[in-house]
């Protein structure tokens, strides 16, 4: 198939940027990432330089591919990342445009690179069990339950891709921070902490500049692992939770609901 | 090279405990005192780095990818082995040391497996408290299942995202360490230079990937835990930025590196669909459990499956390994697609695939228990295939998967360079020749969680660690070095691109030290990779400059250390006489086509030493002892 | 205490005053769109009702000062985090399709800024009368009536409840999401109650400026 693809090219964190024009073909086995490859390989061949993206894995798990396709987060296949589309979901002749993520808290690099390590820093905030290594006890001392367990685990499979704030009209970052809170809020090794991570993790939230969320559901959309917007309700319930309980002078350090 | 295992020697049960008891400690003052390097924040990495910190130690944690919780690990699907015995099925630490010796067919060190068995009871309770969602059994207890050629079940895993959980465990405790102040944390470094100082590891120098700047970090230790090389092959299931630099670079600075053409070809990838095709998905092994391999019986036959009857099928692993069936290990299980592909009897494009047959699980559990146990497997198949494998059988083929080689260490998982710890896949430790099911993430947590935070301040204690910082003249010389390797690649401007380059010669890699090899096509190799190199050297375009984010360039640097490293590999393969686990020579086999290992000649990790530019590496031998699993022929049958 | 001030920082905590003071409108105009729709009895049922609630006395300031005060608490946190999402995307997509943000999502800041000019014009309108053309304290029926008799006041009226039934249709959901009200079992509940919600507040109002411009009301 013939397409053409309109990409977003920068140089570098503070130079301008553009919209660049190039012709390509591809076949429907081909992943997006190895349509781009071939471009790339035509721009090396040509004397330009190839366009910049993040990825790894290459199959949909370590979260580093992002690129907002034709206006869509990990373009327009549900519940796929850039890497594992394929061009079979694009027609002959179509247009395609490439956009980096685009929210303050994501500064571009190059082309279609951008920092997240603001989610780095939310999860260093508080999204963690404090439990230094030795200090744990037997696996199965502290049975929990298979649907707690099955909760905890849909949310656990956030990626941290941050195709959430991509999509979010408001560039919000609830869906990130919700699955990581309701992750540990379900487990029972996470109920010491519970009030505490919340608190921390939604000041850093905000601290990093996200947008705050208008319930649109665009994150939900466009999250490759399915994490859903119960997740930003039990963010909003754990704060709302922690806060009373603070409030009314109970220990910070107990559960809450 | 001079270099001791340190191998604890009396009863195996308590070598570890005793082998504790004479480790010096660093007392919880003096910690805050060392500075500790650790390269790589994958499983090994980063249990590795957020244990020191806890500890004390000041530790500077460094990845290329732009989050610690991106490391190659994250993908691991299946599960992680622990000798827990939960469920009453005569697991035990003994039975899994036995497994992994017997699977790693007699090339590992008996000691350091056995510590590996004992600490993986430790494992999952440390990654059940950091609250990885392990899969549960409506009681809440902890689930299991058999996997990889296990007679037990023994493997704990997260649906079809175990790797990814651990990581996020490992990950979550290590950012707790940054937020606290205790690990600095350097994401998009790559480590180019390994800087020794006094014959000691005294520290990296690394460029930053946004801006291109080169660094000095200085040390008192070094940990390297940069994964596996299985890249070198170009097509594998590895992500794409794995490599083999931090290893080689220590590597020309002295460290030794042990068995590197011990590499594991994983028999359930998705078959390759063309030319521009940039890596291969695994296909979780534990779809092995209810899936059968087939192929047609008839040469050409080009009937699509559902056409073609049972008794014209031919189901060769339950054929050939009567009691393993489907579930025979990887090696063999790889060996045998490829058997019956040479045979002229694959399927899909090229002939290079086989097939993975879900019909009679279907029939007997219903797609409903199927879907359960593999759904997100299911789908990820038919995304990247556009076929419903619920109707229309998959097609696998085996890929380079991983690498037991790696640098040698000896039983405190210090290198032959002191101060230089090597942990996880980059080291050569405990697999040996093949690696069962679900014992890499348990080997790279063991290093990271439960060795090295003991055995670091041993090294540590003893002293004789002069101080330093990075004005040292060393590191002005592993800067320059490093510079100049960029310029270098930078003032080619040939005509080929990298990716032209790391193609061929990943192609040639695969056909002549794939999964199985012989004498002539290794000597072929060792012909055609240098001229491959030079060519590389003279002919490869990289654009663009070095002060910037420039990808081009980092995978240049990437490919240009594997193109030397695959002589390595190659070498490493020619000498080793001898058909074992992944290495299958053909020359060495049975009559009915297994490996035939030579124990006389050949129970030694062979440890390859640098010695200069122009001089082919030197092999010594570390003698393997297998004084409580007795030697013997590995029969799957 | 303190934390309580913090939480009012946090971009959440705002979201949850404004589903709060939401809320309040929310009960206001329930009993509001009740007792208007009294106007279609007969119009001194509305005077009655009116000299009911100044009979009140403080208890009715007290009542104007809490709407008062959640309008203002509500508009205000509206404000900053309307400015706050501008911020997070300084640079927009040339690009952007959404995918399931509803109508009623996407304009709840115009659509909320039209209610604030009908509340201020309303009161002023039907409460003091200042733009009223022929206004007598305390005949509340006459008063609207006569007040809606005006064309072009009437149709405002019209709009702005069509703008109140969009902002419910999303609002009420949305406090749920919001107040972290959420369980497997009634999630679906939650769009149904909404509509119906705003259907009915929304619906009631603004049967009374369309019977006024269809000449039903006299
Ligand atoms: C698809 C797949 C599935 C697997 N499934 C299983 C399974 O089910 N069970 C199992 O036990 N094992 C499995 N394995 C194997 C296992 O995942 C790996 O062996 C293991 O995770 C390696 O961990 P590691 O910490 O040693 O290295 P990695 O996780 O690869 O981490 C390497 C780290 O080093 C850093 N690094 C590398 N080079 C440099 C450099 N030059 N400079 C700076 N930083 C550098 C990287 O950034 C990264 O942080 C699987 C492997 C693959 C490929
Ligand atoms: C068609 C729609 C509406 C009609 C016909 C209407 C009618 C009236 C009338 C007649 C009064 C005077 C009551 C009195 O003085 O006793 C009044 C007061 C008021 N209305 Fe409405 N109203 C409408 C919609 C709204 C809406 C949507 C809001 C808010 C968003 C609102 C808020 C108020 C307020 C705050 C007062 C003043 C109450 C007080 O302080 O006494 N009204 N309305
Ligand atoms: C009396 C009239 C009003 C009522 C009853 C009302 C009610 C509500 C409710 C219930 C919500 C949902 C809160 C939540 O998300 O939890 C909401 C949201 C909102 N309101 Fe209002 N509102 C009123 C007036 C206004 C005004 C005057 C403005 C603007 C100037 C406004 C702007 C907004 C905005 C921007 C939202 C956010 C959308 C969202 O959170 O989904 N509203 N309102
Ligand atoms: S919630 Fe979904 S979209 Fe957001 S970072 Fe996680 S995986 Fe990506
Ligand atoms: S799209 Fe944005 S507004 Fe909220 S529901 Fe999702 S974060
Ligand atoms: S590259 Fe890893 S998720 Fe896409």
């Amino acid at each position: 198939m013939k397409l053409t693809l309109k990409v977003w090219r920068q140089a570098g964190p503070d130079q301008p940027g553009r919209i660049e024009e190039y012709a390509t073909e591809a076949n429907g086995h081909m992943s997006f990432l190895e349509m781009l490859d071939e471009v790339n390989e035509r721009l090396i061949a040509k004397g330009a330089e190839p366009i910049a993206f993040d990825h790894d894995c290459r199959e949909g798990i370590c979260g580093s591919c992002s690129l907002m396709i034709n206006g869509q987060a990990h373009g327009p296949r549900a519940a796929t990342t850039t890497c594992q589309l394929h061009m079979r979901e694009f027609r002959d002749g179509d247009t395609i445009v490439v956009e980096p993520w685009r929210a303050r808290a994501f500064p571009v690099l190059r082309d279609l690179v951008v920092d997240r390590s603001a989610f780095d820093r939310i999860i260093a905030a508080g999204g963690y069990i404090t439990a230094p290594t030795g200090s744990a006890p037997d696996g199965n001392a502290i049975p929990v339950a298979k649907d707690e367990a099955e909760i905890a685990m849909d949310s656990a499979a956030c990626i941290g891709c941050g195709a959430c704030v991509a999509a979010c009209p408001n560039a919000s970052a609830m869906l990130f921070t919700g699955a990581k809170v309701t992750h540990l809020a379900h487990l029972p090794q996470g109920q010491a902490e519970r009030a505490r991570r919340v608190q921390a993790m939604v000041d850093q939230m905000d601290a990093e500049g996200f947008g705050g969320c208008t319930n649109f559901g665009e994150c939900e959309a466009a999250c490759p692992k399915k994490i859903s917007l119960a997740n930003i309700a039990q963010l909003n319930r754990e704060l709302i939770g922690a806060t009373l309980r603070e409030a009314s002078g109970a220990p910070r350090t107990s559960g809450v609901m | 090279m001079e270099f001791i295992a340190k191998s604890p020697d009396g009863p195996i049960e308590t070598r570890w405990s005793r082998h504790q008891m004479g480790l010096k400690l660093v007392s919880p003052a003096n910690k805050r005192k060392f500075d500790i390097i650790v390269v790589g924040s994958g499983l090994a990495g980063a249990s590795a780095a957020a244990s020191l910190a806890e500890l004390g130690y000041n530790v500077s944690c460094f990845c290329f990818q732009d989050s610690p919780r991106r490391a190659h690990s994250i993908a691991a699907q299946g599960g992680i082995n622990a000798a827990k015995n939960y469920q009453n099925d005569g697991d035990s630490v003994w039975r899994l040391f036995y497994d992994t010796v017997k699977g790693g067919d007699f090339r590992s060190r008996e000691s350091n497996v056995y510590r590996l068995s004992e600490v993986s009871v430790n494992i999952i309770d440390q990654c059940v408290a950091q609250g990885v969602p392990f899969a549960r059994e409506y009681g809440g207890v902890l689930a299991n299942r058999s996997f990889g050629g296990a007679q037990v079940s023994r493997t704990f895993y997260a649906r079809g995202q175990t790797g990814q959980q651990l990581l996020i465990g490992a990950y979550q405790a290590l950012e707790r360490m940054i937020g606290l102040g205790r690990v600095r944390m350097h994401t998009r470094h790559e480590m180019l230079e390994l800087v020794v100082v006094d014959g000691r590891a005294r520290g990296i120098v690394t460029r930053d990937l946004i801006t291109g700047a080169m660094e000095s970090h200085a040390a008192h230790a070094v940990v390297l835990a940069t994964g596996g090389y299985g890249n070198a092959f170009y097509l594998s299931t590895n992500a794409k930025g794995c490599n083999v630099t931090a290893a080689f670079r220590a590597w020309k600075k002295g460290a030794g590196f042990a068995n590197p053409c011990f590499t594991q070809i994983h028999p359930t990838c998705i078959p390759q669909s063309g030319d521009y095709q940039s890596k291969l998905t695994l296909m979780s092994e534990s779809l092995r459990n209810d899936g059968r391999c087939w192929v047609p019986l008839a040469h050409g036959d080009q009937r699509v499956p559902g056409e073609i009857p049972d008794a014209e099928r031919d189901y060769y692993l339950e054929r050939k390994y009567p009691s393993f069936g489907n579930l025979a290990p990887r090696d063999i299980a790889s060996r045998a697609a490829k058997e019956v592909c040479d045979d002229g009897r694959g399927v899909g494009p090229g002939g290079r695939g086989v097939y993975l047959d879900f019909r009679s699980a279907i029939a007997r559990l219903g797609e409903n228990v199927i879907r359960e146990r593999y759904g997100n497997l299911f789908e990820m198949y038919e995304r990247i295939t556009g076929e419903n494998p619920y109707l229309v059988p998959m097609r696998i083929y085996p890929a380079v998967h991983y690498t037991m080689g790696g640098l040698w260490v000896d039983y405190n998982l210090m290198s032959t360079l002191p101060g230089l710890h090597v942990l996880g896949e980059a080291n050569f430790s405990d697999h040996g020749a093949n690696r069962l099911g679900a014992s890499a993430l348990m080997q790279g947590l063991a290093d990271g969680y439960f060795v090295i935070p003991y055995t670091i301040g041993d090294y540590l204690a003893r002293g004789g660690l002069t101080p330093l910082d990075t004005t040292h003249d060393a590191f002005r010389a592993a800067e320059t070095a490093a510079h100049e390797r960029v310029r270098q690649l930078l003032s080619i401007n040939g005509t080929r691109s990298v990716d032209s380059f790391h193609r061929e010669l990943g192609h040639l890699l695969w056909e002549k030290c794939g999964m199985e090899r012989d004498r002539a096509g290794l000597e072929e190799a060792l012909i055609r990779i240098p001229e491959l190199r030079r060519e590389f050297w003279r002919d490869v375009r990289v654009l663009g400059s070095g002060e910037n984010l420039n990808q081009s360039l980092e995978k240049a640097g990437r490919v240009a250390d594997f193109m030397e490293f695959a002589e390595l590999m190659c070498r490493d393969a020619l000498l080793r006489e001898e058909s074992c686990g992944g290495h299958f020579r053909s020359e060495y086999q049975t009559a009915d086509g297994e490996a035939l290992r030579n124990d006389e000649a050949f129970a030694h990790a062979a440890v390859w030493e640098y010695v200069g530019e122009d001089r082919p590496p030197v092999r010594h031998t570390e003698q393997l002892t297998f004084e409580f699993v007795e030697l013997a022929t590995r029969s799957y049958k | 205490m303190n934390r309580l001030v913090a939480v009012w920082q946090t971009t959440i905590g705002k979201k949850v005053v404004m589903a709060l003071t939401g809320l309040i409108g929310l009960l206001f105009l329930i009993s509001h769109v009740i007792s208007n729709l009294l106007v279609f009895t007969e119009p001194h049922h509305l005077d009655e009702w009116g000299a009911f609630l100044r009979s009140l006395g403080p208890a009715l300031w007290l009542a104007r000062f809490g709407l008062l005060a959640a309008v203002l608490l509500h508009v205000v946190a509206a404000v900053q985090l309307t400015r706050r999402s501008q911020a997070a995307r300084p640079a927009d997509y040339t690009r952007h399709e959404r995918q399931v943000a509803t109508y009623a999502a996407r304009t709840m800041r115009w659509g909320g800024l039209l209610l604030l000019v009908f509340i201020i014009f309303h009161i002023l309108h039907l409460t003091w009368g200042q733009f009223h053309p022929d206004f007598h304290e305390g005949e509340v029926g006459r008063n609207l009536i006569t007040g809606l008799a005006v064309k072009p006041v009437a149709i405002f009226y019209a709009l702005a409840m069509v703008a109140l039934g969009l902002h419910f249709a999303h609002g009420v959901w949305s406090v749920f999401q919001t107040l972290g009200l959420n369980h497997p079992a009634w999630n679906r509940s939650r769009m149904v109650i909404s509509i119906t919600l705003a259907v009915l507040i929304a619906g009631g109002f603004l049967a009374i400026p369309l019977a006024a411009l269809f000449g039903v009301l006299r």
